[in-house]
């Protein structure tokens, strides 16, 4: 139930929004991301959207676990 | 961003960062002579990491315990039996999640009165209940309303709706839980040994991750906020475990791309509108103060409990476990009817319906043929 999926923004209206979910496309409620763009991809629960991925901090995780994976060899 | 997307589910980075999650996990065992105890709070965790294997290979490394984080599973016996009585009377439509309908009650499931004839019809979002309502006036619509601070906006957003539209055939049956009297009944009451929580992403979505602090300032208990994906969880875990080793109890956002400080400022004010917190009686804990949701007093006509009378009887008693299962303190081995009286096709409790709870994920992927 609380399985949330990556979903792109393809349109977006006052309050829902077209996306994308591998392939197909639903319609969901933005009201709880009002900031949302299209070409953001959005966390999807239920029917809403809940959270927007940001970019940035998505980069810096995955630069920090390389580091985390690679560190330590020398220890 | 789909690049960086797949990197989360990467299996080269996984294998690295399972090797340094042994690695850690061995230092612990050496300083204290048993494994490190990590409850992943989640239901969807409980899940993935199952799913994924991470649960089986870790297994002698790492105390990987399943807590109370499956919406079903933890809803009382009687509860369930309550929702099912609701559809009794010609006039009723039940919407609920699909979780619910195989869940035996204790005559039967929501399933099995469908099949009698009942209308029972499973919605993906709950404000498609509103609009079934809207389009069947001469009956009653009747949301079940369960899950976590994830879903309890949600319903926020039916009722607002059906608020705004005016229907007065819609209303909702509540039986939401809170995650944070729940950790701290599990910690008070010393369930079982945990080390560390590895914390639910998407509640944190709404929560954020200031609302844990009491967990690493009041019990000196750390906690990681994790994503879903492989890496995500990984990661999450070999945090934790390097917390335990420096004797730190913090807790960490490992989910910064879709978890903030403060949470999702719209979802909360909309659960502040419509909701107040309530005591709520949990699967095999009973009652805990103010560890749910329900309906405001001045939108009453859409709870659902006012609208009818239900009253049902002392559940039939079985060997299900799940009253421990959620609190961590047995594993789904331990229950005699495990995989014997009790499979996903023919379940005894929630814990086997809801691909969530722990027994089902046990079954499909872990156990030792
Ligand atoms: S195996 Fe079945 S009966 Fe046993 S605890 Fe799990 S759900 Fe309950």
């Amino acid at each position: 139930m609380c399985v949330g999926v990556p979903a792109k923004v393809i349109e977006k209206y006052e309050y829902s929004a077209l996306v994308d979910v591998m392939g197909s496309q639903i319609t969901v409620g933005i009201i709880f991301v009002p900031e949302v763009e299209v070409g953001d991809y959005v966390i999807v629960h239920a029917g809403q959207a809940m959270s927007v991925i940001d970019e940035e901090n998505a980069k810096l995780s995955i630069e920090e676990w390389r580091r985390l994976a690679d560190a330590g060899n020398s220890e | 961003m789909q690049e960086i997307l797949n990197e989360f589910s990467s299996p080269q980075l996984s294998r690295k960062l399972l090797e340094k999650v042994k690695e850690s996990a061995e230092k612990f065992i050496e300083k204290h002579g048993r494994r490190p105890a990590i409850m992943e709070v989640c239901g969807s965790h409980t899940h993935a990491l199952a799913e994924t294997g991470i649960k089986k290979v870790l297994k002698d490394y790492v105390n990987l315990i399943s807590g109370p984080g499956c919406p079903v599973c933890v809803t009382e016996q009687k509860s369930i039996d309550a929702m099912i009585k609701l559809a009794d009377g010609p006039d009723r439509i039940i919407c609920t999640f699909g979780d619910m309908v195989r869940v035996p009650g204790t005559e039967q499931s929501l399933l099995e009165a469908k099949t009698a004839g009942k209308d029972i019809r499973i919605v993906y979002s709950p404000p498609d209940a509103v609009k079934i309502a809207e389009e069947n006036p001469d009956k009653e619509v009747i949301f079940l309303g369960i899950g976590f601070e994830t879903t309890i906006p949600i319903l926020a957003v039916a009722l607002q709706e059906a608020l705004q539209k005016n229907i007065k055939n819609f209303s909702m049956w509540m039986t939401t839980k809170l995650v944070e009297p729940i950790l701290r009944t599990l910690l008070d009451t010393n369930a079982t040994k945990i080390d560390g929580f590895l914390l639910p992403g998407h509640v944190s979505i709404v929560l954020g991750k200031n609302d844990y602090q009491y967990l690493a300032e009041e019990y000196k208990i750390p906690g990681v906020i994790a994503g879903f994906e492989p890496v995500e969880m990984l990661s999450s875990i070999y945090k934790l475990i390097n917390q335990f080793l420096d004797g730190r109890a913090e807790i960490e956002n490992d989910y910064p791309a879709v978890v903030s400080d403060e949470g999702n400022p719209v979802a909360k004010q909309l659960i502040a509108k419509y909701f107040e917190p309530v005591d709520e009686a949990w699967r095999g804990i009973g009652i805990i103060p103010k560890s749910g949701m329900d309906i405001r007093g001045e939108f009453a006509e859409f709870n659902a409990k006012n609208r009818f009378q239900i009253t049902v009887g002392e559940p039939r008693k079985t060997k299900c476990r799940c009253g421990e299962i959620i609190r961590g303190m047995v594993a789904p081995e331990d229950c005699p009817l495990f995989g014997k009286a009790c499979t996903p096709l023919k379940p005894i409790g929630p814990c086997m319906v809801s691909a969530e709870g722990t027994c089902a994920a046990h079954y499909q992927y872990m156990r030792e043929d």
